[in-house]
């Protein structure tokens, strides 16, 4: 932990089109080289020099991304370590998948303001800045607790404690075979560890893969704008996108032509829907309209239902309403500003009032609430994203990768013939970064484990 | 009336296990040492199970050992049954555990103790302790003698206010019936020690002769025993004994249940905290329901005693209850009970209250150890004992204390475990509370610990040249290993083809083939026999090295990093509630356990990565405060 290499995003989430992530450290210039190909190995290159190149999958061989790389080696870097930074321009996609990539080849993510802290033991910055530094670590240690604290909400802790729970049970059962021999606990058979390594590998894998979760966990919420033309759905839009310096991406969807954007709000990542039609249709037949809407709702994490106060309740609105009320929908009532004609009983009846948020966007009112609105629906759990911020997403998908590899590991030895408690080394290592993802790793609970499952003593 | 006994380098109170570990370890380093206990016929005594060892316990003893302690030549010598148990496992588990003869162990021991050269034994009853400006300057007894030392090690084991409870009985009591040690519980709270409440218990003993063993199974022991110590060659006279095993019935069962309103576990009357792994048959018939019988073993208590003692009937029920209990165990229905099973309840010094050289924080010079610290069992106890009786030692002779890490030994998991995060009950060692469990090995404990032993002075010249021949025999045979080719000859491929491996298509040197998980070095052997004398020790050792390198390996990574925590020291004179920016509870859990490196801080629950981040910042600080003002 002293010493060991780290890396991180080094420029603000969601501010320019170039990120880049920084990694300090022994093996700074090693990892990054692992997963660089260019013209020249970046461990011959000479400090101080940038290079052109791309970052590759080493297991698929896929370019992920092209990239300038700065190799920076000790003592002359900012933290006095050996230092590279990785220049990324693709987007946030792209730059999570480098760094993902990177904590694959055994970088640690960083902690909050440890790039300076290292700074500072190395001696690079002055003393009278020590209580800047403790503070840093501090505010960035809280609100990094918070988020993982909400994390711990969300559906997909509860899967990992499922996991942690099926994996704790064959830790428990291994250790008493060890620690109590003469007991009358049946001996675990390597057969069994296989069958348990490798469904708790499957259920990795669904995390992973499964389309929807997987795209949460890469790429935010899911989060369409919906609602009959002219009620403001554009202006919502562009609203979002300037107050919250969205990256504009090109990414063209397989079957469709849609163009996504993401913004972030209040610390959550959106990822908008439909972006392309929402601006292309405002002005056409409601018909488009409506069936654009149907479409983005499919796949939407997350619903902002746009209505027009000065307008009554259409029927499709009704419909459509009808259709999103029992998924996390917040309903936009815009242009507040004009005579009311909405009929808002009716939506009242259908909705608690804190996912209804009164706007007009012409008058620029409202946005604070509806921020408030989305927080609060992320806040407590309803949104099923368990991700604040791009880094623990990486963060988290490391991590399960690197539990997979450990119970591959783990059935490797059962085909080897390793004895059983030098098996349990992987599986135990599995059930430990499991546990880092919820942030539970505390090794007693594998005693109180042991003692709760089996009748034990002399 | 007080007058003045004697003047002392040590003094030990109390000649349990880890007593007399504190006290053979501060004698043998030198120092003029006292060992002073209630009762001479209770030296080295085992008031529950007459058995030593097993896994992770057993470990501890081996590591007594190779440090230069006594509880593994004792046992060896006492034995009447030795078993390696966990032999299907891999290597860092096998774990030897024995039948100790009760009697015998406690003889044995004394006499050791009486025939070391600056040891007194003394029988006596200590009720204070003599404190002077927080230090520790001797003790006084009851018949008004004051001893006089250097540093003190309290070693009071289940004695202090001890009450035993059988049913709906209570009474001041040791272990044993013994005189319980009192006025000294009052003291150590009037000097500011947090003490709580621990309770364990023990079952009945029967008579050899009311038992059918025909209605159990045999447990014998190995056909070729192993030993605890590196210095045991034979084993002791005797054939060994063997144990039983029986099974309880649905009617012991019933009668539990049905007398339940009667066990004082259930009733309030226990205060104490019990330990999970040691529970009574009372609680284990409560808690595991479902569970149709439960295991009973019947152990010998000893060669010249006809005392059996009843393995997993541990029980505070009333008397008339435990009868009817036993009765009801296949094979003890006409048992005749010898001896009553109970419940003990005594005081235990919070652990939190210690350095990592088991010397309290609150009196310099005061050294506690052994289930007084929270421990269970005699191993625990002895490994304490020897800790805090070197540490002793060097501190009369002014050296710093020898503080074992969690990748030295299963000690220094205990001692870090206890004093780091303390306990809320009797604390038993487990395989599973080291992490470096493939490094700290039944086979390797002297690779471990014996040199640290040489170093500290426990280990004498002759058993150290000993050490250092084994290790070079391993690391040339190793050697040789590597750099042996092993051709694709005739008879190595039918000695292949005969183990179940594949054949060699070229030459491999023998380490690799060795590697196979087919292979073991007997097969080694017969391809490319070694010039050097190996014993079977050696070849053990470098089959056990080669064979798992690949994870040994790993483990020894992890320490690597773990060791640069650990080297990174906490100034003795930090104030933590001058630290702005640790949480309140770091702040109040730093304060209390006062770790002495940012490793042992990380393990202190409730100190986040981020307070473990300022600290070092802080730490950083000061010394450069410090190296400025010096200049």
């Amino acid at each position: 932990m002293l010493a060991d290499t780290i890396a991180a995003i080094s420029t603000p989430l969601g501010e320019g089109g170039i990120a880049v992530i920084r990694v300090s450290g022994d093996e700074a210039v090693k990892r990054a080289d692992s997963i660089y190909v260019g013209k020249h190995s970046l461990e011959e290159v000479p400090s101080h020099t940038v290079h052109y190149g791309h970052i590759v999958d080493p297991r698929s061989g896929e370019r992920v991304e092209e990239v300038l790389v700065t190799v920076m080696r000790a003592p002359r870097s900012f933290t006095k370590e050996d230092v590279v930074e990785i220049s990324c321009h693709g987007g946030l996609i792209s730059v999570n998948k480098v760094l993902e990539l990177l904590l694959l080849s055994g970088v640690r993510l960083a902690e909050p303001g440890e790039f300076t802290k290292r700074a500072f033991l190395n001696g690079r910055i002055d003393l009278t800045q020590a209580e800047a530094v403790i503070d840093l670590i501090r505010s960035k240690s809280d609100r990094a607790f918070s988020i993982a604290l909400k994390q711990v909400e969300g559906r997909l802790s509860k899967k990992i404690r499922a996991m942690r729970q099926e994996l704790v049970e064959v830790l428990a059962h291994i250790e008493v075979n060890i620690d109590y021999p003469e007991h009358d606990v049946e001996e675990l058979t390597s057969a069994f560890i296989r069958d348990k390594s490798d469904a708790v590998i499957a259920q990795i894998d669904e995390l992973l893969g499964s389309a929807r979760q997987g795209k949460i966990l890469r790429e935010g919420i899911v989060t369409a704008i919906v609602g009959r033309p002219n009620v403001g759905k554009s202006s919502l839009l562009n609203e979002l996108a300037q107050e919250n310096r969205a990256i504009v991406t090109d990414i063209p969807g397989t079957t469709r032509d849609v163009i996504e954007e993401y913004v972030t709000v209040a610390g959550i990542p959106l990822k908008l829907l439909d972006t392309a039609g929402i601006r292309e249709t405002s002005d056409l037949v409601e018909q488009i309209g409506v069936e654009r809407s149907r479409m983005a709702l499919a796949e939407a994490d997350l619903i902002l239902f746009v209505l027009n106060y000065g307008e009554e309740l259409h029927d499709d609105d009704r419909q459509l309403l009808q259709q999103v009320k029992d998924r996390q929908t917040i309903v936009i009532v815009n242009k507040t500003d004009l005579p009311g004609k909405l009929d808002m009983s009716a939506i009242t009846e259908m909705f608690p009032e804190e996912r209804i948020v009164r706007m007009s966007i012409k008058e620029g009112k409202g946005m604070k609430e509806l921020e408030t609105a989305i927080s609060g629906l992320f806040f407590s759990g309803e949104v099923e994203s368990h991700d604040m911020t791009y880094i623990s997403n990486v963060r988290h998908i490391a991590l399960l990768e690197k539990a997979k590899q450990f119970l591959q590991d783990a059935i490797a030895s059962v085909d080897a013939g390793i004895p059983i408690d030098i098996m349990q080394i992987d599986v135990r290592n599995a059930w430990e970064q499991l546990g880092e993802i919820i942030g539970d790793s505390a090794p007693d609970s594998l005693i109180d484990q042991i003692f709760s499952q089996f009748c034990l003593g002399k | 009336m007080q007058y003045d006994a004697g003047h002392y380098d040590v003094i030990v109170i109390g000649a349990g296990h880890a007593g007399c570990e504190a006290a053979l370890a501060a004698a043998r380093l030198g120092c003029k040492t006292l060992l002073i206990t209630i009762n001479l016929d209770m030296v080295a005594f085992m008031p529950c199970n007459p058995s030593i060892g097993g896994p992770a316990k057993g470990h501890v003893v081996r590591e007594i050992d190779a440090l230069g302690g006594e509880m593994g030549r004792n046992i060896d010598k006492t034995y009447i049954q030795m078993r390696m148990l966990n032999t299907g496992k891999g290597p860092a588990v096998h774990a030897l555990r024995a039948q100790a003869d009760k009697l015998m162990y406690s003889h044995q021991m004394k006499l050791t103790i009486e025939r070391t050269p600056n040891l007194t034994l003394r029988q006596g009853m200590v009720e204070k302790l003599i404190v002077e400006n927080g230090v520790c300057k001797g003790v006084e007894t009851k018949t008004g003698a004051q001893y006089f030392s250097k540093t003190v090690v309290l070693t009071t084991g289940t004695y202090l206010r001890g009450k035993i409870i059988i049913g709906e009985l209570q009474y001041e009591s040791g272990p044993n019936n013994q005189q319980p040690s009192v006025n000294l519980s009052h003291n150590l709270r009037e000097l500011g020690f947090e003490l709580v409440r621990f309770k364990t218990g023990t079952p009945p003993r029967v008579l050899k002769e009311s038992i059918d063993f025909s209605k159990m199974e045999i447990q014998p022991g190995d056909e070729q025993p192993k030993f605890f110590s590196y210095d045991t060659v034979e084993p002791p006279p005797g054939e060994q004994l063997p144990c039983w095993l029986t099974y309880t019935s649905s009617e012991t069962h019933e009668i539990i249940q049905s007398n339940l309103h009667r066990s004082p576990m259930f009733s309030g009357a226990i205060e104490g905290t019990g330990a999970r792994y040691c529970p009574s048959i009372e609680d284990k018939i409560v808690r595991f329901a479902d569970k149709p019988k439960h295991q009973i073993f019947l152990e010998p208590e000893g060669r010249y005693t006809s005392e059996y003692y009843v393995q997993g009937l541990s029980t505070s029920m009333p008397e008339d209850v435990q009868l009817k209990i036993l009765h009801s165990v296949p094979g003890l229905e006409r048992a005749q009970m010898m001896r009553t099973g109970y419940a003990i309840e005594y005081d235990v010094i919070v652990p939190t209250q210690l350095k990592p050289s088991l010397e309290t924080k609150l009196i310099e010079g005061l050294f506690t150890a052994g289930q007084l610290n929270g421990t269970s069992g005699y191993e625990e106890a002895g490994a304490q004992g020897i800790m805090a009786g070197i540490n002793a030692a060097r501190k009369v002779k002014g050296l710093e204390p020898v503080i074992l890490k969690r990748s030295d030994g299963y000690i220094g998991v205990l001692i870090d475990d206890l004093v780091t995060k303390g306990t809320n009950e009797p604390y038993r060692l487990l395989t599973s509370r080291a992490e470096y469990r493939l490094l700290l090995r039944h086979d390797n404990a002297d690779l471990r610990l014996t040199p640290i032993g040489y170093e500290i002075g426990l280990i004498p010249e002759e058993r150290y040249q000993r050490f250092l021949h084994k290790k070079r025999m391993v690391e040339q045979e190793l050697e040789r290993l590597r750099t042996t080719k092993v051709r694709p000859e005739p008879h190595v491929q039918e000695l292949l083809e005969q183990a179940g491996t594949v054949v060699l298509n070229n030459a491999v040197d023998a380490l690799s083939l060795l590697r196979r998980p087919e292979l073991t070095y007997e097969h080694i052997e017969r391809i490319c026999p070694s010039p050097y004398e190996l014993t079977a020790e050696m070849k053990e050792q470098v089959e056990i090295q080669v064979k798992y390198s690949g994870y040994i390996e790993k483990q020894l990574q992890q320490v690597e990093r773990l060791q640069k925590m650990e080297s990174k020291k906490i100034p003795d004179d930090i104030v933590y509630e001058e630290i702005h920016g640790l949480s309140t509870e770091a702040r109040q859990k730093l304060a209390k356990i006062r770790p002495l490196s940012i490793g042992q801080a990380s393990r202190i629950s409730g100190v986040s990565p981020a307070d473990i981040s300022i600290l070092l910042v802080y730490i950083e600080q000061y010394h450069k405060v410090l190296a400025a003002r010096g200049s």
